[in-house]
């Protein structure tokens, strides 16, 4: 079986404008989201109420979701857990809370339920990311930029190449943001995994890309840029959307499959390969394009590079 | 013609064969189990552990099997409301719960010769297994109060130096709110003006205010502002956190959560841990050292029937040295001048090496020189702090146990570098850890223990996990219909890379966390890229006519620069996400780092030596199957 038997031949260059446009918009967009709407911090980053319940009889855990909700608390998260008459109940925090209202809305609500039912323990808890993870992950993910931008100057022997891939890298993920503030998704911590998961894929596209263009421009030194890059992306154009589709067979699994527990997560990893393989091509093959990228820049003397070597 | 070294093979081999048993034990599951320790870390006897045995049947608690392993009891049970069970019951017999400490885990059910070579199953997280969810309380007046005891030796020193008579300073609650002031009582006629004069450089950050006393004189509160007593809290806690970190990181728990849960409480998460005795116990433990010289003048055992102890002196009778003994008052060190301790087997068995700051060692070698020959000890102060019910009342005390754990002759002059011999190996690893993990700034008491059970979710993982086993089928499935014969090749090689990489994450003891499976999703799809470069390289040679084994060595040598180049890009977003991330983070990038390494070694090695036995043999081959 072959899906791309003839080699395509798309002029993915010449749109590249329009394409820069809706990269900026999305951009924006993106931004403009997360600073009006942000983002619906799951209980994760923000704390919250922990409390806990015991039942006479098996708990029917759909119907004390529900009652909580029309209870008014938002988004609760009650799970089983020791034992199928105990249950765990997680809250987000709502403001002016203390120990004793909460208690006084929750005990009703829960023996709306079953009348045997009784609220054993109710904390006010902190949130399990403190600041301190949240500048570390910052700190984290500029030196990983910093040390990639360094690697791809120095493998490809050009800058614009680096510039191209540090501006995809960070364009997918923001777009996974702006995304999950436009739906209002809980954003918890698998969700973050999975934004650093898409950091991982959109670079890996990125570099093969990268790849090929070197191929090209190392087997025509005289090739027109754009040229050399319409067909490095067109070469690799059935690799990328074969393994995109491999790939996706696993996440969209995890979607249908899996369960709210992973709804988030899977999502922002639909959204994050789809704008890693558009990155890929339109962000940072285009970006090194119009820095003025040529065949001098990726092989500055004529002596080959020293790097086909078998393992 | 195409070719591949023998040594790669026997390489391949090799490692494939390690790695399966490394990665065996996670297919066997594990048992709820009770973990028995002894409090004071000496191994259970065979006899103590049929006692505990017989006990559990007597309140007819079903078990599977029981064993002492690591000097520790393992009771497994065939389910949890069992294993609930029995730590009830253990608790309600007072004599076991003086003697040992009880902790609910997860035994693995590897099989014996497994567990004798020391091959575990990688554990799950928090968010995806359960775990231990401590909550610990800090006294943080007692904090307060430590700073107040230096602001008012500060007053007393000012108002003397100054010539202001007063009668008394002493530390009080001016509210409701816990001790906040120093009050200064002064002697009859005297001005609080003067006082306060006296008082105002050398008290920062107070407002004074003045009182009027029923003895005559007037007295004068210095307060504290909110926000320096808020400061002071936050410094307590934060220091007990970072102990807390430092004690849970030298126990080996990845993943662990510390963070601040209110105003005063302080929430530990350790995935996988379950409720281990040992966790615990070293946790809220605040341990420090003495050094004193032992009062050789007098006898001890007869200090002990009278209860007349010499004076300069004080009396041990809590001691591993199997009697009393007389200690001279003076400390010549003490535990927060200890710069390092580790354990270490020397040529009298197991000892902790200590080192000590300049202070300590100083005063250590000023004693040594003139006292060779006679003898020191080491005193081990623990405090803890325990609730017990009084009439229904809960009523906290603060324990110190003062424990002479060693008495040893001065051989010759040292200073800051010396052993301590003596123990039993697990005595010299816990010494060793409890004095390096930090003491604890102030003493905090465990309010609450919640053991996260397997039950947390379990839906949700279930399907997490059917949905990731379809999704791999689909992946399977497809790239062999896709590929043919080279697709099955593919899916030997993203087996033998899910084998791999569970073995590396086994021999690291490193907790399996929703994180971590997001690593192990993008090391799937970066093998599966791998081998997709490479088959579509083939198939353009293919196209380009090509004969077969010449496509196969382009294929996978033109593929080659562009797998390292990506995966090594990649690798370093692992790798400085490992060094500077932490938490959940950190989960992920270890994930990924090693994940990387293992989709290249059998991306590259592994398909390329399936291919070449296939297709290399043969002459001439006619047709590829891709």
């Amino acid at each position: 079986m072959e899906f791309f038997h003839k080699q395509t031949n798309f002029p993915f260059m010449a749109t590249r404008k329009v394409w820069y446009a809706l990269s900026v918009f999305l951009m924006i967009g993106s931004f403009v989201l997360l600073g009006v709407r942000g983002l619906n911090l799951a209980i994760d980053f923000t704390g919250g109420v922990n409390a806990e319940a015991s039942f006479a009889n098996t708990a029917n855990v759909d119907a004390v979701r529900e009652k909580l909700a029309a209870a008014g608390f938002k988004d609760p998260q009650v799970q089983n857990f020791g034992s199928s008459r105990d249950l765990s109940i997680r809250l987000p925090p709502t403001p002016g809370q203390n120990e004793s209202s909460i208690r006084a809305r929750l005990e009703p609500a829960l023996k709306a339920v079953d009348p045997s039912a009784q609220v054993k323990d109710l904390a006010v808890v902190g949130p399990q990311v403190g600041s301190e993870l949240r500048t570390s992950a910052i700190e984290a993910l500029a030196a990983t930029l910093f040390f990639i931008f360094l690697y791809i100057a120095f493998r490809f022997h050009t800058w614009r190449l680096s510039l191209g891939a540090i501006l995809a890298v960070m364009h997918d993920p923001i777009l996974v943001l702006g995304l999950f503030s436009l739906t209002q998704t809980p954003f918890d911590l698998p969700v973050v995994a999975a934004v650093l998961a898409v950091v991982g894929y959109s670079l890996n596209d990125t570099v093969v890309v990268f790849d090929r263009i070197r191929e090209r421009f190392e087997s025509n030194r005289r090739l027109a840029s754009d040229i050399a890059l319409d067909q490095s992306i067109n070469q690799t154009l059935s690799r990328t959307i074969m393994t995109k589709f491999v790939t996706s067979i696993v996440v969209v699994a995890l979607l249908f499959l899996g369960g709210p527990v992973l709804k988030g997560f899977s999502e922002a990893l639909m959204v994050g390969i789809l704008a890693g393989t558009y990155s890929s091509i339109y962000i940072s093959s285009a970006i090194a394009l119009d820095c003025g990228l040529t065949a001098e820049h990726v092989f500055p003397s004529i002596k080959k590079t020293a790097a086909d070597h078998l393992p | 013609m195409l070719e591949y070294a023998r040594w790669k093979y026997i390489l391949i081999a090799v490692v494939l064969a390690l790695a399966f048993l490394f990665a065996v034990p996670n297919v066997f599951g594990d048992d709820p189990a009770l973990e028995v320790a002894t409090k004071d870390h000496s191994a259970m006897t065979a006899d103590a552990a049929k006692a505990v045995e017989s006990y559990l049947k007597e309140k007819s608690v079903a078990y599977d099997k029981s064993y002492v392993e690591g000097g520790r009891l393992m009771v497994r049970f065939p389910n949890v409301p069992e294993q609930l069970k029995s730590r009830d019951v253990m608790s309600e017999n007072k004599d076991f719960k003086d003697k040992y400490s009880t902790a609910l885990s997860f035994a693995p059910r590897t099989p014996e010769w497994l567990r004798h070579l020391g091959l575990r199953p990688m554990s799950l997280g928090l968010d995806l297994r359960g775990g231990l969810d401590l909550v610990y309380q800090v006294d943080l007046n007692s904090s307060v109060t430590q700073l107040l005891e230096g602001y008012a030796t500060d007053a007393r020193r000012a108002l003397s130096a100054a010539n202001v008579q007063y009668k008394d300073v002493a530390v009080v609650a001016s509210g409701s709110n816990g001790p906040d002031s120093v009050r200064i009582l002064l002697a009859p006629g005297v001005e609080t003006d003067a006082a306060r004069k006296a008082l105002n450089p050398a008290l920062q950050n107070v407002g004074f205010s003045t009182q009027s006393t029923p003895g005559g004189g007037s007295a004068l509160l210095a307060t504290l502002s909110t926000a320096t007593i808020r400061e002071r809290q936050d410094y307590a806690i934060q220091q007990n956190i970072t102990t807390f970190r430092n004690r849970v990181n030298e126990l080996g728990v990845s993943e662990p959560t510390v963070v601040r849960q209110g105003a005063n409480r302080i929430n530990v998460q350790l995935p996988g841990v379950q409720n281990s005795a040992e966790v615990k116990d070293l946790l809220s433990r605040f341990a420090t050292l003495e050094f004193r010289l032992e009062d050789e003048e007098h006898n001890p055992i007869d200090a002990a029937q009278t209860g007349r102890v010499p004076v300069g002196s004080k009396l041990y009778t809590k001691t591993r040295i199997g009697r009393p003994i007389l200690l001279k008052r003076e400390v010549i060190a003490r535990g927060d001048q200890l710069t390092s301790a580790t354990s270490q087997t020397g040529q009298q068995g197991p000892e902790v090496a200590v080192k000590l700051d300049s202070r300590g060692g100083d005063s250590m070698l000023k004693t040594t020189r003139s006292n060779v020959g006679h003898h020191m000890a080491v005193v081990l102060i623990e405090k803890r702090r325990e609730t017990t019910q009084v009439e229904g009342k809960p009523v906290t005390r603060d324990i110190t146990d003062e424990t002479v754990i060693n008495d040893a002759t001065i051989n010759g002059v040292f200073s800051n570098n010396f052993v301590i011999t003596g123990l039993s190996t697990g005595e010299a690893r816990d010494l060793a850890l409890l004095l390096r993990s930090g003491s604890l700034a102030t003493a905090v008491e465990l309010v609450q223990e919640r053991v996260i059970g397997p039950s947390l979710g379990k839906d949700n993982i279930d399907k997490g996990v059917l949905a990731l086993e379809i999704g791999m089928l689909g992946v399977f499935v497809f790239m062999a219909i896709y590929y043919k014969v080279f697709g099955l090749v593919a899916d030997a090689v993203l087996l033998a890379n899910v084998v791999l990489l569970s073995a590396l994450l086994s021999m690291i003891h490193q907790v399996l966390s929703l994180p971590g499976i997001a690593g192990i999703i993008l090391t799937v799809g970066m093998a599966v890229d791998a081998n997709v470069l490479i088959y579509e390289r083939i198939r353009e040679e293919i196209r380009k006519g090509v004969s077969p084994q010449a496509a196969i060595r382009a294929g996978f040598e033109k593929a080659f620069s562009a797998i390292a180049d990506s995966n090594i890009t990649t690798l370093i977003a692992g790798v400085v996400l490992w060094i500077f991330g932490t938490g959940p983070i950190r989960g992920f990038a270890v994930v990924l780092t090693l994940g990387i390494a293992t989709s290249m070694f059998t991306s590259l090695m592994g398909s390329r030596a399936l291919v070449t036995l296939m297709y290399g043999g043969r002459r001439k081959v006619a047709r590829l199957s891709i």
